[in-house]
């Protein structure tokens, strides 16, 4: 059989398969979608923390209760998040290389990062509903 | 079909103990470091959102590990290591459009981004002391 009665696939049949895992280059380009959008929430959230150093309780569910610190908040929270579970699977994936602990770690991963992400962001919505 | 041959013996791919360690690859090492650090130090960010959500006692608990020394220290690691994964992560959205590839340009941004991470650091807890008058 000739390599060329074997490619009987067009190349936009190819491309769609998103090649062996399945996904293409969403991985490489969300972690760079969030590292641009991480460099401005965090410049943003450096400035938030510095103007709530040693402040009361008080004053501090005053200032990330306005809404557009929670809105900075909550934003970067998803970006940072989303952008660190990308980071630790390629972390993982290098180092882990048998299936069972790999996948056992990716799991982990995953639920610590919604873990993270679900706390901060329900604590933002208490803050915001002033209760 | 029955006999199972032994494995063969092949070659592996030098890795890190083979090559004289450069700047770059430090940095590189350094850009994983810090990330898995901000990965974890993300507890203490949710910390902080949850006690302010609790109430003043929590946050009092929160306060005083914070201002405590070990808290400091970690809260500065946290500083710089959150600044240096951000350079270094500017530092590669760059190399991605092909620029600073060569020797020359590599190097300086390596360079740039050690320098940089510190001094930015310390810009920072000095705005931040002067924010609460002083170091206590």
């Amino acid at each position: 059989m000739s390599t060329k009665t074997q490619r009987m696939r067009t190349p936009l049949g190819r491309v769609r398969g998103h090649g062996a895992a399945g996904s293409g280059t969403t991985h490489f380009w969300h972690q760079r979608l969030t590292a641009v959008s991480n460099v401005v929430l965090t410049i943003g959230m450096i400035v938030v923390c510095i103007s709530l150093l040693g402040r009361n309780h008080a004053y501090v569910v005053q200032i990330l209760g306005s809404p557009l610190v929670a809105i900075l908040v909550m934003l970067f929270i998803v970006s940072a998040v989303y952008h660190m579970r990308l980071g630790m699977q390629v972390i993982i994936e290098d180092y882990v290389h048998d299936d069972l602990p790999k996948i056992a770690c990716l799991m982990a991963t995953t639920f610590f990062c919604f873990a993270i992400a679900f706390a901060s962001l329900f604590a933002i919505l208490k803050l915001l509903s002033g209760v | 079909m029955a006999e199972t041959k032994a494995p063969v013996e092949r070659p592996l791919s030098p890795h890190l103990q083979i090559y004289r360690p450069t700047l770059t690859m430090m940095m590189s090492i350094v850009h994983r470091i810090t990330g898995a650090a901000l990965f974890f130090g993300t507890l203490l960010l949710v910390w902080w959102l949850i006690a302010a959500a609790s109430g003043p006692d929590a946050y009092a608990k929160f306060s005083w590990f914070a201002s405590s020394l070990i808290g400091r220290l970690i809260l500065l690691g946290y500083t710089w290591a959150l600044i240096h994964h951000m350079l270094g992560g500017i530092r590669h959205l760059i190399w991605d459009t092909l620029h600073g590839l060569d020797p020359v340009g590599r190097e300086w941004l390596v360079r740039a981004n050690l320098i940089g991470s510190v001094v930015i650091t310390a810009v920072i807890w000095i705005i931040g002391f002067l924010v609460m008058g002083g170091p206590l």
